[in-house]
């Protein structure tokens, strides 16, 4: 089983690689998005310090569910994924190991770059690395819950926008809580703790739930 | 070692494919699944993989319902589809490995090679298989029979898109698999000659409704 969970893994990265627009699509249209803000509101100070973490978020959101319509489609249409629920290994592990691969493309990328742009916003360094830390917390979630509305539009015309409709409105608390971390990090004397558990427990219940619920939304649209 | 289905009903969208359909399979035996077209060939094969919840009756494996089997009954079945399930983005050979790795099938990479010389694609290995013919990417999807260590094998339409000789060595192939003591059930236009075991015929014409 974790033999399993490692060849799918791999396979998603090889594929991945192999295809490398795909991977950076994600990464610039953050980078895009993050770049408009101050274009439009001003560069001043104060006010890029008090929209940072609310564009940061909405911005991750987004640049996650441009990918999720490619996250199963591809599989689906050469036939791998019909493969993949009759092998003898259960589909939740794989279906976990495809949104360890796909976080890894997609999430992993964000958090790694949002030190420059909590500098390009002017955040104090400590909120910085609040940003960074709820970022990884955050988008393991984004990609657990929008696989799920992945498995489900599987084979619908226009999926891929329907997705975003689905989807948007179950990321809000991660949302909430995410940018909520980064704003209070910038109070002296408030603690950041609530948020930062709050979004591991939103992990932990992903992690737990979302493959099982993915794989049954998958066999439902095998058929 | 008995693939039985009893009084099987399929209706896709409101038309019902067929019912009452009853059958049992041994080993040493193929079955040949005939019936027009629309007539719920590849859904009686879904149905059989477990691809598809039929409306009505039961499909049993050595005697318990596939339903309750789950991984027991999947490391014993090869399904080969429409779909090639190969990835155009990877070479021949890393389509085969993870192909029957994930197939619970331990092998070398000595054997997966052997096995592409025996489908023909040797010296195509290193190969994407983006640039391969729609036969080649049908023979990679095939290497995995010769690689797979399950014994039933469900087929649907595996002659399509094949040349000549390719028909005549996957005919041995199958041949060969049955008269070892596998099974087979492929739906197809093509004899299959074998020199030992059985034929079975089914038509689906005649459980039309």
């Amino acid at each position: 089983m974790i033999k399993a969970f490692w060849i799918i893994l791999k396979r998603d990265l090889l594929l991945a690689l192999r295809r490398r627009s795909e991977v950076f699509t994600v990464l610039f249209f953050f980078m895009v998005v993050i770049s408009l803000f101050p274009l439009g509101v001003g560069s001043e100070d104060k006010t890029l310090k008090l929209i940072a973490p609310g564009v940061v978020w909405v911005a991750a959101l987004l640049a996650s569910t441009l990918a999720l319509d490619r996250l199963f489609a591809n599989d689906y249409l050469d036939g791998t994924l019909e493969q993949f629920v009759l092998i003898p290994h259960s589909l939740p592990v794989i279906v976990l190991a495809k949104m360890l691969a796909h976080w890894l493309l997609t999430g992993l990328p964000l958090v790694l770059i949002a030190p420059l742009v909590g500098l390009f916003y002017h955040l104090p360094s400590a909120s910085i690395w609040v940003m960074v830390l709820v970022l990884l917390l955050g988008t393991p979630v984004l990609s657990m819950i929008g696989a799920i509305a992945a498995a489900l539009t599987l084979g619908l015309r226009g999926g891929g926008v329907l997705i975003s409709l689905l989807v948007l409105p179950l990321y809000i608390p991660v949302l909430v809580y995410g940018a909520g971390a980064v704003s209070v990090s910038m109070h002296e004397g408030v603690s950041t703790q609530p948020y930062i558990l709050l979004l591991s427990a939103f992990i932990l219940l992903s992690v737990i739930f979302s493959p099982w619920a993915t794989a049954a939304a998958l066999k439902i649209s095998l058929e | 070692m008995t693939l039985e289905v009893k009084k099987l009903q399929c209706i896709r969208g409101d038309r019902e494919l067929f019912r009452e359909l009853s059958f049992s399979l041994q080993e040493k035996q193929l079955m040949m699944l005939e019936g027009r077209n629309g007539s719920g060939k590849t859904t009686l094969l879904r149905a059989l993989c477990g691809l598809y919840v039929a409306d009505q009756g039961e499909i049993l494996w050595r005697g318990k319902p596939i339903r309750q089997q789950d991984e027991a009954y999947r490391r014993e079945l090869l399904y080969l589809g429409h779909l090639n399930a190969i990835k155009a983005d990877l070479s021949v050979l890393e389509n085969l490995r993870i192909n029957s790795l994930l197939a619970g099938a331990r092998v070398s990479d000595d054997d997966l090679m052997a096995a592409l010389d025996t489908i023909g694609l040797y010296a195509f290995e290193d190969f994407p298989t983006s640039q391969l013919s729609q036969g080649q990417k049908r023979r990679v999807a095939l290497a995995r029979l010769l690689v797979s260590k399950a014994s039933l094998w469900i087929l649907d339409e595996p002659f399509v898109a094949l040349d000549v000789a390719a028909v005549e060595h996957l005919q041995a192939i199958i041949a060969k698999h049955v008269e070892q003591g596998g099974m087979v059930i492929l739906t197809t236009h093509q004899e299959v000659p074998l020199t030992s075991g059985k034929i079975k015929r089914l038509s689906l014409n005649d459980h039309a409704v």
